[in-house]
């Protein structure tokens, strides 16, 4: 996947595990946690989306690198 | 003679909801756990569900039209022994959780019968709202055809026939800002409140959740708060007098536990649906149940009975950074737990200062019920409990 497909699908799923997050209006470079108030159930969520559609199982200690739409896209890069 | 099944109590603070679809048409079967109609609140849309099985005879209630808690919504057909099985409707809208069994909702499982649910964002919904717009018949281009903003925007250039704008005005906010005004006010002005906190050592409960959490798949980690809504379910089953309901001038301990947990939503406002039977849950279980929840919660597709059901809720705002929270009690139950957030502090061990992972847990209880010295004792419980998850 490029990053460009990487980056649409990972929108997808975070409008998925948050229905009520408006896909057209995430700024890649800021936190969801600033954008959305994403908590920790929102994080956990977007592992296990993570792992169910890209076959990615991502370790706890690494949820802060899937903090931001270019995180995940960076973190994803080369894993899926 | 048809059995009347009516609009049941959504919580202490929702009176009145608008029917926004049908899932059954006249001649329909349906059984006990069915939800068989949307009906719009002000805290989002909810799934309603049949408490009785039988055959639809008549829809009494057309979509679009705005009616008060106790309204008969469809008559139906009972079959078998009748009016036994069904609970009484409930004259009384606020605060009465008479309407449909708990019970129901074991049965249907997490998710409900979300797949011949028309998929539409809350956002999405909200603006046909407001743009009188009948959702029913648009086609949705979102993820999964969900209906979105812009599919509700675009049609609305086609003229619709429309069931009649129901807003008022006042956002959608702005209701759910005044629903939860009133039942806080009523909660204040009945319910002789106390409050108590205490700041316990975590440490070895953050340490068993990063260890299993390090080991489990990753469906099966836990969070934090599922181990705290356990200790409550357990602490609840051994000291009586905080899960239940104050209902005509007396306290009645529920027979279930079930812990309600607020959510907070992202367009403002909160709801405190419940995980049912939690104390009977095995962790993961009750964490996943707990997951499906929220999302719900916040896709504004939660059942009227998870509405009407928790004996006890659970207000965690450790996300909101603060330390302690001092809960107001939601009626008609009788007890509110708070807590705050878990964090790294100087604390004494053996004579020696050490930082450890501590959290402020509180409790908001009803002097009609229980007094300083046994909330006290509760308080002590389920930190006993969280103190060893490995038995959670």
């Amino acid at each position: 996947m490029n990053r460009e497909e990487l980056a649409r699908r990972v929108l997808e799923l975070v409008t998925e595990i948050a229905p009520d997050v408006d896909a057209t209006t995430v700024i890649p470079g800021i936190n969801f946690r600033d954008q959305f108030d994403f908590d920790s159930m929102d994080t956990l969520n977007f592992a296990i989306a993570l792992h169910r559609e890209l076959g990615v199982e991502v370790p706890e200690t690494d949820y802060a690198r899937l903090a931001s739409l270019d995180k995940c896209v960076e973190y994803l890069q080369g894993r899926t | 003679m048809p059995s009347e099944f009516r609009l049941p109590a959504l919580g202490a603070d929702m009176d009145e909801g608008t029917i926004l679809e049908w899932h059954v048409a006249p001649g329909a079967r349906v059984k006990r756990g069915d939800v068989v109609a949307v009906v719009e609140t002000d805290k989002g849309a909810i799934d309603v569900e049949i408490f009785m099985d039988g055959v639809v005879r008549e829809i009494v209630v057309t979509p679009g039209t705005k009616i008060p808690v106790g309204t008969v919504l469809a008559l139906l057909d009972v079959e078998g022994e009748p009016a036994a099985a069904v609970p009484p409707p409930s004259p009384t809208p606020v605060g009465d959780i008479s309407a449909p069994s708990p019970t129901t909702v074991g049965e249907g499982g997490g998710e409900g019968p979300s797949g011949d649910r028309l998929k539409i964002s809350p956002a999405a919904r909200r603006r046909a709202r407001e743009l009188g717009a009948d959702v029913s018949a648009l086609k949705g281009t979102g993820p999964g055809g969900a209906i979105t903003v812009e599919d509700v925007e675009k049609a609305r250039a086609i003229p619709q026939p429309s069931p009649q704008p129901s807003s008022t005005g006042a956002g959608e906010g702005d209701k759910m800002r005044e629903a939860i005004a009133a039942a806080m006010s009523r909660s204040k002005r009945e319910i002789p409140h106390y409050y108590l906190s205490t700041t316990v050592d975590v440490t070895p409960t953050t340490d068993w959740l990063t260890a299993h959490n390090a080991a489990a798949p990753v469906t099966q980690r836990l969070l934090f708060a599922a181990l705290l809504i356990k200790s409550i379910a357990l602490a609840c089953r051994e000291l009586k007098g905080f899960s239940g309901f104050h209902r005509d001038g007396g306290f009645e301990e529920s027979p279930a536990v079930h812990v309600g947990v607020a959510v907070a939503l992202r367009g403002g406002g909160l709801v405190a649906p419940a995980i049912m039977d939690t104390a009977d849950k095995p962790l993961v279980t009750l964490m996943d149940d707990f997951r499906a929840l929220v999302t719900r919660a916040r896709a504004g597709r939660l059942r009227a009975s998870e509405l009407s059901a928790p004996t006890i809720i659970l207000t965690s705002l450790g996300e909101a950074s603060v330390d302690a929270v001092f809960p107001i009690i939601q009626p008609p139950q009788v007890a509110i737990v708070g807590a705050g957030a878990v964090v790294a502090r100087p604390w004494v061990v053996d004579g020696q200062v050490v930082p450890r992972q501590v959290l402020t847990l509180s409790l908001g209880a009803d002097h009609r019920v229980t007094d300083g010295r046994l909330g006290a004792q509760f308080l002590a419980r389920i930190a006993a409990k969280l103190a060893d998850p490995g038995s959670l």
